[in-house]
């Protein structure tokens, strides 16, 4: 395996651990703070690939209609969070399980009635749509790397706003201890109604600008779900740093299980999150 | 600020706290009977009783933690009743919890800025420097989190925090217990400079001699009612050897 062929592992099994940390944030801030397992989750991703699919369509830029899933996504995820997934704070998580497995089945059949079940691409926009030469045979798509680098901004984003704001502070003191944040004056109800929001947004964001690299078809947002619960767990529950660590583990080891076994390649990440589980069983940061 | 900017500030009423007939039950077992209770502005209250009289109970039926399930609560003149903890809070309380609610992933110095804000009237003498001031120990510590510290540092935090809030009454729920000597030396002597700038309390603590000596008025709480309410418990020695045992 030569140089320039690694190289273009490491970029994808990067990038693709990346957008798999924009979404899995959502997921392991949301049952880490809020104690809410939601299933619904990988829905959002959905919801972003096909707003991009639809919109790109509808106003011929895939960069409006990425900036236009965004707002939508996190506008469905507050309207969810405020009528149905409010009510389940106190409840356990089997009640959780059933409210959110439900939202998948109203979702899937929502996208089905909207957009139908066919599997449709999106085009990368023209600006990003080249490559760059490495060699004789080998190139590398912009669009990729230009994935890479928004996810990227988004991750230290996120670091900022958690590590260094009034807000993030707040949300960090909720996985601690909500009574107490409640109990210094915080609104800890707008405050999970935000976090939840914010969590469908960076999924549908993720669900968009993933679109033209993937397809866009029925059933996306369940195995996304997988593979986020997967470096949920190997980051430790309600852990930033621990999902970070997770996705890029995660990205690498699916990219190269590809390469290396092919024929197992859809049970590598398992057995790195069956290995890491054996070393420390409640993830790499609980 | 001026005042006609605050409404709030133009209709300050000399009962801060108006807690009347308050039923509370954990499951059932009714633990409060009918409680009515009164902070007055800048009064310090220690509210009085053994264990499991209902004295937190009480506390957190006023805050809306526990939901009584019959009464009302007057906060600073507006009915509180069923309203939200963080919007009782923000009237002006501050609450330093049985058991000091630290934040065991938050440094320091993050516990201090989550709080701060000012008061319900605007007013902000409590600044983050004015708290370091008050509680050194906590700036030496500033970049330490809440479960790396002693006992002693994590009250001396919760109070810390309580005071950024810039309250009209502060809270303290067993605010010494388990601490040595010297801490609770320290944490009385803060207990007071609070009170000298005015700012009103209730104070639940097992420490009966400082309480008499701190206290404008005491409540004594037997079994979920109120057995006593007066400001002359030091002379009331057959009361307090009855309902405390000293």
């Amino acid at each position: 395996m030569d140089f320039w062929f690694s190289l273009i592992q490491i970029l994808n099994g990067v990038q693709y651990g990346l957008l798999l940390f924009l979404v899995a944030s959502g997921l392991t801030l949301i049952f880490g703070i809020m104690g809410i397992i939601n299933l619904a989750h990988g829905s959002f991703y959905m919801l972003g690939a096909y707003l991009a699919y639809w919109l790109a369509a509808k106003t011929g830029s895939l960069t409006m209609a990425v900036a236009l899933s965004l707002p939508i996504a996190a506008l469905v995820g507050y309207v969810i969070e405020s009528l149905l997934v409010r009510t389940l704070y106190r409840r356990d998580h089997l009640d959780q399980v059933l409210l959110t497995y439900g939202l998948i089945l109203i979702f899937n059949e929502s996208q089905r009635m909207l957009w139908g079940s066919d599997v449709h691409g999106v085009q990368v926009p023209a600006l990003l749509d080249w490559s760059i030469r490495l060699n004789e045979t080998l190139s590398y798509p912009v669009y990729r790397l230009a994935v890479s680098g928004v996810c990227a901004v988004l991750a230290v984003g996120m670091w900022v706003v958690i590590q260094r704001t009034r807000f993030g502070m707040w949300v960090r003191a909720g996985a601690s201890n909500r009574e107490m944040v409640a109990a210094l004056g915080i609104d800890v109800k707008l405050l999970f109604g935000v976090v939840f929001a914010a969590g469908a947004a960076l999924a549908g964001l993720s669900g968009a600008i993933a679109a033209p690299m993937n397809s866009v078809y029925p059933g996306m947002g369940e195995s996304v779900l997988i593979i986020c619960f997967v470096v949920v767990v190997i980051g430790g529950v309600g852990s930033i740093k621990g999902a970070f660590l997770g996705a890029l583990l995660i990205g690498l080891a699916d990219t190269f299980g590809k390469v290396f076994v092919p024929d197992f390649a859809s049970f590598t990440v398992y057995a790195v999150m069956a290995a890491v589980l054996l070393w420390k069983p409640r993830g790499l940061f609980a | 600020m001026t005042a006609a900017m605050l409404p709030a500030q133009a209709t300050r009423h000399s009962t801060f706290i108006e807690a009347a007939g308050l039923h509370t039950y954990y499951g059932s077992s009714h633990v409060l009977h009918g409680v009515d209770f009164r902070v007055h502005r800048g009064e310090t209250v220690a509210l009085m009783g053994r264990n499991g009289m209902g004295k937190s109970t009480l506390l957190k039926s006023i805050l809306g933690i526990v939901r009584p399930r019959q009464g009302r609560v007057v906060v600073d003149g507006i009915d509180v009743t069923g309203a939200e903890t963080h919007a009782i809070i923000r009237r002006g309380i501050a609450y330093v919890p049985e058991g000091r609610g630290v934040f065991h992933n938050l440094t320091v110095a993050e516990h201090l800025r989550m709080a701060a804000r000012p008061g319900p009237t605007g007013r902000l003498d409590w600044t983050y420097e004015r708290v370091l001031e008050t509680f050194p120990r906590l700036a030496e510590r500033l970049d330490n989190l809440g479960n790396h510290l002693s006992g002693g540092e994590q009250q001396m935090l919760s109070i810390g925090r309580a005071l950024m809030t810039n309250p009209e009454l502060l809270i303290l729920d067993e605010a010494t217990e388990g601490l040595a000597p010297l801490i609770r030396r320290e944490i009385w002597r803060v207990v007071r400079a609070v009170k000298e700038t005015g700012i009103a309390s209730v104070i639940v603590d097992k420490n009966v001699g400082v309480l008499l000596d701190l206290a404008d008025r005491n409540v004594i709480l037997v079994k979920g009612s109120v057995v006593y309410y007066g400001n002359d418990l030091t002379a009331n020695s057959e009361v307090l050897k009855r309902h405390i045992g000293v």
